[in-house]
């Protein structure tokens, strides 16, 4: 019985880590489209920077949920060999780079959110995830500065970025409300002392978001409809080819190391 | 098109106890992106502690036309320099 | 003063000088942005250093189609780390050259109208993961073996400039060798691949390092002014010479059957090299030619309200404090 506990245990913190590491996947692997095709040379290095220190959350998540499970599987498997409903990830972030106002909006709504979370993280009863936390909020509070002053300029620049700005947020803004639903495995770690309590985060997140849209002279979206299904694998259709891309080697010379 | 982005030097000091030192130049359009920039670009591998940057047109060099009367006349005052006083062969430290 | 001095003063100045000019290359003296320079020295260097920033810049387009398919996350950081060094490189050579008095808005227009040029390998497209080994350890050295000498060039901003790219490109070559090692030493389809991938890049990669020297326009004026070290083809035989050991220790074939070891010359003897491939893709015929300048020309663009946004609300900002003290 005690046997049984622990194995669900392990089972649900395995769930909990992709929860938290997918998001930092796809939205990695949505800047590194990026890479080659900035606006300026110096914004090009910057949003490969955010791309870069995602993955290298990615591998730290996915390396212990490897140790976690266990049974040979690596980073890599685990990155790459999933199945697409098997993906976590909120919705948010694998949307596509439909212009730079959009890649700026994603990356600040998710910052926001994800700055919150890692400060709660970092007090984890889990030492691992809590010393990830530690080592991420660095990275990340400096994300949540480079994509607020994009909001802020692109919103109070000229009338064609204020519009394309404020269409971004407008659209992207559906996808927020996601960000604090509670999964199983949520639930389970929370209980544990191991996880955070999204829904504690929900209002500050918007006090935040609101503040930094104002001082960008953009309007807060007025929308009570809200996306969801991410976090269960039910995705927006973007995700797919985000994933074929992401798996081609893999999936097409399978049981090979590179 | 309006106006280009600005360019603005970029000094980085590598750790505390030295200098700010001359890295080389970026293109912002303000003060905290040529910051932001400069951090991307000039310390992605560890490089710094501190940086400063100055927009490109606010330096005042001057002309190495004038060299001559700028830093020549500085170059035979060897009584600034230690070697230009005799000592002793006893003396060995000073 | 002589005849000529009292018709032409302005020559004389000037010749005189040009020749105190080349004096102070010639005692290895750095040369820095505000000294005189001849006109002619100031247009070399902005054509060789521009387009030496716009093959980065280029160069970046064929690994980047690569990065989302990285077959591995370890593959995938090291490739973005990389492209995102070629865009480093390229910034810090564009910077360098702005110092000669042009703007990287300029050059940017040289670039994408085709007047400016950028190295031809980037003309060919990467169709496999084993193109970014080949493109790190062929290309890259071969990249090299051109920059190490430019580090100790005459102009200061360039030679600061190239001694930051040196440093950085370092982990660049060994990464697409370890790629390259990995495949070879991999499954039989591996192998393959990376043989593939070399029989595709060797010859672009001899190429790169220009012309012959019977064909080189330049090469006189650029050895004294410390542009070049060596010429091309002792600078093609010094990188055939250190890679076709380095392909044979991870069992792989150089694609040219009349590769031979000369002992008397202690040096590879090579096959003929395809210089009509060379000049049709120098001329804009290549493979990807119009791709890269589309992808170029395109990033500019769309970009163009980002960056007038930044400057606008810039402005603004400053605006609002000039009235906050008033």
């Amino acid at each position: 019985m005690q046997l049984q506990v622990q194995f669900n245990m392990k089972q649900e913190l395995y769930k909990y880590i992709l929860g938290i590491a997918d998001n930092s996947l796809i939205l990695g692997q949505r800047l590194g489209e990026l890479t080659g095709h900035g606006p300026t040379l110096e914004t090009d290095i910057a949003c490969t920077n955010i791309s870069l220190d995602l993955f290298g959350q990615v591998r730290s998540y996915f390396q212990y949920a490897a140790k976690i499970a266990g049974d040979g599987r690596t980073e890599d498997n685990i990155a790459m060999l999933r199945k697409e409903r098997e993906y976590v990830n909120v919705l948010l972030v694998e949307q596509p780079n439909t212009n730079f106002a959009y890649t700026m909006a994603r990356q600040f709504l998710f910052d926001v959110y994800h700055l919150a979370f890692l400060s709660e993280l970092e007090k984890s009863k889990d030492l691992t995830l809590s010393a990830i936390a530690k080592k991420c909020i660095k990275e990340v509070r400096y994300h949540e500065r480079f994509s607020s002053d994009w909001i802020k300029r692109l919103g109070d620049g000229t009338e064609e970025s204020k519009a394309k700005m404020q269409e971004a947020i407008n659209d992207l803004w559906t996808y927020t409300d996601e960000l604090f639903h509670q999964t199983e495995a949520d639930k389970a770690m929370v209980s544990e002392g191991i996880g955070v309590d999204v829904t504690k985060l929900k209002d500050a997140y918007y006090k935040q978001v609101n503040e930094v849209l104002e001082i960008a002279t953009l309007k807060i979206p007025e929308s009570k409809y809200f996306q969801k299904g991410g976090k269960k694998g039910i995705h927006t259709e973007h995700l797919g080819y985000l994933l074929a891309e992401l798996q081609y080697m893999q999936r097409t010379y399978p049981n090979m190391e590179w | 098109m309006s106006k280009n982005w600005p360019l603005w030097e970029i000094f980085v000091r590598s750790k505390n106890g030295l200098e700010h030192r001359h890295f080389g130049s970026l293109h912002a359009a303000d003060a905290e992106m040529a910051l932001v920039n400069a951090r991307d670009v000039y310390t992605r591998r560890n490089e710094g502690v501190s940086i400063w940057v100055v927009e490109s047109k606010n330096i005042i060099a001057s002309n190495p036309e004038h060299n001559g009367e700028m830093f020549e006349p500085a170059q035979d005052k060897v009584y600034r320099h230690p070697t230009f006083y005799d000592l002793p062969d006893e003396v060995k430290h000073m | 003063m002589s005849e000529e001095q009292i018709k032409n003063p302005g020559t004389e100045r000037s010749r005189s000088l040009e020749k105190q000019f080349e004096a102070r290359i010639a005692r290895d003296e750095k040369i820095e942005p505000k000294d005189w320079m001849p006109e002619k020295y100031r247009k070399t260097h902005i054509r060789q250093m521009s387009q030496h920033a716009h093959s980065e810049i280029v160069g970046m387009l064929p690994e980047g189609n690569w990065i989302t398919r990285a077959p591995s996350l370890r593959r995938k950081v090291a490739l973005l780390a990389k492209v995102q060094d070629e865009a480093g490189h390229g910034l810090y050579l564009y910077s360098a050259t702005e110092t000669l008095g042009i703007s990287r808005d300029e050059m940017y227009e040289q670039l994408h109208t085709g007047k400016a040029k950028y190295s031809s390998i980037f003309n060919y497209p990467t169709v496999t993961w084993a193109d970014m080994g080949a493109i790190g350890w062929l290309v890259d050295g071969a990249a090299i073996i051109n920059q190490v000498p430019l580090c100790n060039t005459s102009y200061g901003p360039y030679a600061r400039a190239m001694i930051r790219v040196c440093k950085e490109e370092s982990f660049h070559q060994r990464q697409g060798y370890e790629i390259m090692m990995k495949l070879a030493n991999g499954t039989p389809e591996q192998k393959e691949m990376a043989q593939d991938a070399l029989n595709r890049w060797w010859w672009p990669s001899l190429m790169m390092l220009g012309p012959t020297d019977a064909e080189s326009i330049h090469t006189e004026q650029s050895m004294k002014w410390k542009l070049k070290r060596k010429s091309n083809d002792d600078l093609r035989q010094q990188f055939i010479d250190q890679t076709v050991p380095q392909a044979d220790l991870i069992g792989l074939t150089i694609p040219d059957p009349d590769l031979k070891w000369n002992e008397e010359r202690q040096s590879y003897d090579f096959g003929d090299i395809d210089w009509d491939e060379f000049w049709q893709v120098v001329k804009g015929h290549g493979p990807m030619n119009k791709e890269r300048m589309k992808a170029r020309v395109g990033a500019w663009e769309e970009g163009e309200w980002v960056r007038d946004a930044a400057m606008a609300y810039a402005d603004k900002k400053q605006e609002r404090k000039e009235k906050q003290v008033v």
